[in-house]
């Protein structure tokens, strides 16, 4: 019951979010495909008259001529079927073949940079706030912190400047070395390996310390707890006190902030992207950006929004097997 | 006989920034095996921090500063704090205050228990513990599927019971139970008590009831020891504490307890429990004594010792 619940509530969030990108460029006066061969007219090439005849024959290409409920209903169909139209930029590939050629490099650095930096900064948090961590420990992991106020953007400009061009240990930017041919040979993965490290470690570090810091917190709380102290009048050791009893704990409202956190994760990692040159959704989306490829855009916004939305109930379905007290009612 | 609790001189402190507070002064306290007492006091006097310092759970900025806690001729302040883990809940338990925040929430009781008696017997089968937890179940009457269960399907009562339960599990030498009833109605917490009771019995360890229920403390303990600013200032049977308290300050605790006669009037005790911060000259008491000596107000009182390792700490009962 409460599965089917939260999947209708995606299928919602899908449908608003899909409205709303259907509308907002519609609201506005521009025509995207005047736009796009004003400027090529602009260019030189061909006379007013012409620009208004291939505006013509493009609006009924993209089905722009049909009145707005139509195109509506085409467009929400096409959502469901993950067909989000054609790029105008470059106009046989769909959006969702652009989608799927960028998405393996962000999915990959997405996940294992905030798996990392998730696992790494609640337990860097715990042992922050444990009385019994050594003091060297604490004071070490409560430094954490600071990096709650440095943002990914800066941390991946500054790598990029100390690590890749004044050390040069690291490559600078791209997805491989120009020159390699994409291939799954041991050499080619270590050279994508390498090409990834500074772009994780910009976002793990950069969410990191948001993690030590709402850890820390929580775990102050979480220690004064009567089970906790109960735990200790039981003769439990502490490792155990500290995994069963604090820990667990504490790590609850932290599956919470990490729902919520997502939307903000994959934001940071399509500007890390972009910093970088890695051919992610990011890159992708930032030049749809730059030449106007409203379509692009606005499937990557919406595909984007659909990926929060199946993760955040993804993370939700999950939490009921971390905390007994939200299965109640629900089996 | 040899007492199986034997604490003296217990000296315990809080330091912090506006000065030593001093919880617990030079408290004795002896017992024998199978005995109850009932520990009462206002709040602060050093109830809980007497109980807290015997299971040595005194935590920064709180300090043990002197005396001993021998029980069954083990000093337990002087043991290492790895030989101090096995003792408790096997030698020496402590039943929490806050029952209903006491049992972790993401944890069957079950587990709860399992850890408990892992952390003392890692190497003992599981079917074993389970025996032993049916066994704890049914002496605090609870039914055994409560086992299956987490913490936030139980009631408050239920919830002190598995608590009591636990407490139990090893067959502890002394049970120390910090007002294990507060937060219960009063049918709830007579049956707790009642359920407390049966189990020292069954056990025959000796039980330490924190509290300030005189009502409850008259039903089923054997002694009374009265607390006042870090001291133990009587300590006698029941029967006497009710009847025929020696100590001033026990008199006036005494005489402002409701009694159906003087129905409508409420003697209080005047003054207030001084500072522990800045504590009176001489007797603690004496700013709030009706029985005022001269001496109070310079020299401590020492204590007269009656049989039973009962005695008063007063100027008057001071053999001169």
């Amino acid at each position: 019951m409460f599965v089917i619940k939260r999947l209708l509530f995606v299928l919602l969030v899908v449908w608003s979010a899909s409205t709303i990108t259907f509308f907002i460029p519609r609201i506005s006066d521009i025509n995207p495909i005047r736009e796009r061969f004003a400027e090529l007219a602009r260019l030189g090439g061909f006379s007013a008259g012409e620009l208004e005849k291939i505006v013509e024959s493009y609006s009924k290409a993209f089905g722009l001529d049909k009145p707005l409920m139509q195109q509506y209903f085409d467009y929400i169909g096409g959502v469901m079927t993950l067909d989000f139209g054609v790029s105008l930029n470059k106009f046989p590939k769909t959006v969702l073949m652009l989608i799927a050629e960028s998405l393996p490099w962000t999915i990959g650095l997405i996940l294992v940079t905030t798996i990392l930096s998730f696992v790494i900064g609640n337990l860097v948090g715990a042992l922050a706030a444990w009385p019994l961590s050594p003091k060297w420990v604490r004071g070490v992991s409560t430094s954490f912190i600071l990096f709650q106020g440095v943002p990914p953007v800066l941390l991946a400009i500054l790598l990029i400047f100390f690590v890749a061009f004044k050390l040069n240990i690291l490559p600078i930017a791209g997805a491989y070395s120009i020159g390699t041919v994409p291939d799954f040979t041991f050499e080619f993965l270590l050279d994508v390996a390498r090409h990834q490290i500074l772009p994780g470690i910009a976002l793990i570090f950069g969410s990191l310390g948001t993690w030590v810091l709402s850890m820390r917190g929580m775990g102050i709380t979480i220690q004064g707890e009567d089970y906790v102290i109960f735990a200790e009048h039981k003769g439990l050791s502490s490792y155990t006190i500290f995994k069963d009893y604090y820990l667990r704990n504490a790590l609850l409202p932290q599956v919470t902030a990490l729902a919520l956190a997502l939307g903000n994760v994959i934001t940071s990692a399509i500007v890390v992207e972009t910093i970088f040159g890695l051919p992610g959704l990011g890159f992708v989306l930032i030049t749809a950006i730059r030449s106007n490829d409203f379509l692009v855009i606005y499937g990557i916004v919406l595909f984007i929004t659909i990926a929060v939305a199946v993760l955040m109930a993804l993370v939700e379905l999950l939490y009921p097997l971390l905390d007994p007290r939200v299965r109640q009612g629900q089996e | 006989m040899e007492h199986l609790l034997d604490i003296t001189g217990l000296t315990v402190s809080y330091y912090t920034d506006i000065g030593r507070a001093i919880a617990l002064n030079q408290v004795d306290l002896r017992l024998k095996q199978g005995e109850k007492l009932g520990l009462v006091g206002e709040s602060g006097s050093g109830k809980s921090t007497m109980g807290l310092a015997m299971m040595r759970m005194i935590k920064p900025p709180g300090k043990v500063e002197g005396g001993s806690v021998v029980i069954g001729g083990v000093d337990m302040l002087q043991l290492s704090d790895k030989e101090m883990l096995k003792r408790r809940l096997s030698t020496i338990s402590y039943i929490p205050q806050g029952a209903m925040n006491s049992l972790n929430p993401v944890l069957k009781i079950k587990r709860q228990m399992i850890d408990a008696y892992r952390a003392h017997y890692p190497d003992h089968k599981l079917d074993q513990i389970m025996d032993l937890a049916h066994e704890a179940m049914r002496s605090v009457e609870l039914p055994e599927h409560v086992l299956e269960m987490h913490p936030h399907e139980l009631s408050g009562g239920m919830k002190q019971r598995v608590c009591i339960a636990i407490g139990i599990l090893l067959r502890p030498q002394i049970i120390i139970a910090d007002e294990p009833t507060s937060a219960l109605d009063v049918v709830t917490q007579r049956q707790v008590i009642e359920t407390l009771n049966r189990v020292q019995q069954k056990i025959g360890s000796a039980l330490i009831l924190i509290g300030h229920d005189m009502g409850l403390m008259a039903q089923s303990m054997d002694k009374v020891a009265v607390m006042y600013a870090g001291e133990i200032v009587e300590i006698n049977d029941v029967q006497t504490v009710f009847t025929s308290p020696k100590h001033p300050y026990t008199q006036a605790l005494i005489s402002s307890l409701p009694r159906l006669q003087n129905r409508g009037e409420f003697r209080g005790i005047p003054g207030m429990a001084p500072s522990l911060y800045r504590l009176p000259s001489g007797c603690r008491f004496h700013p709030r004594c009706n029985q005022q000596q001269p001496q109070c107000q310079t020299t401590s009182p020492r204590k007269s010792v009656f049989e039973d390792e009962k005695y008063v700490t007063c100027h008057l009962y001071e053999a001169t």
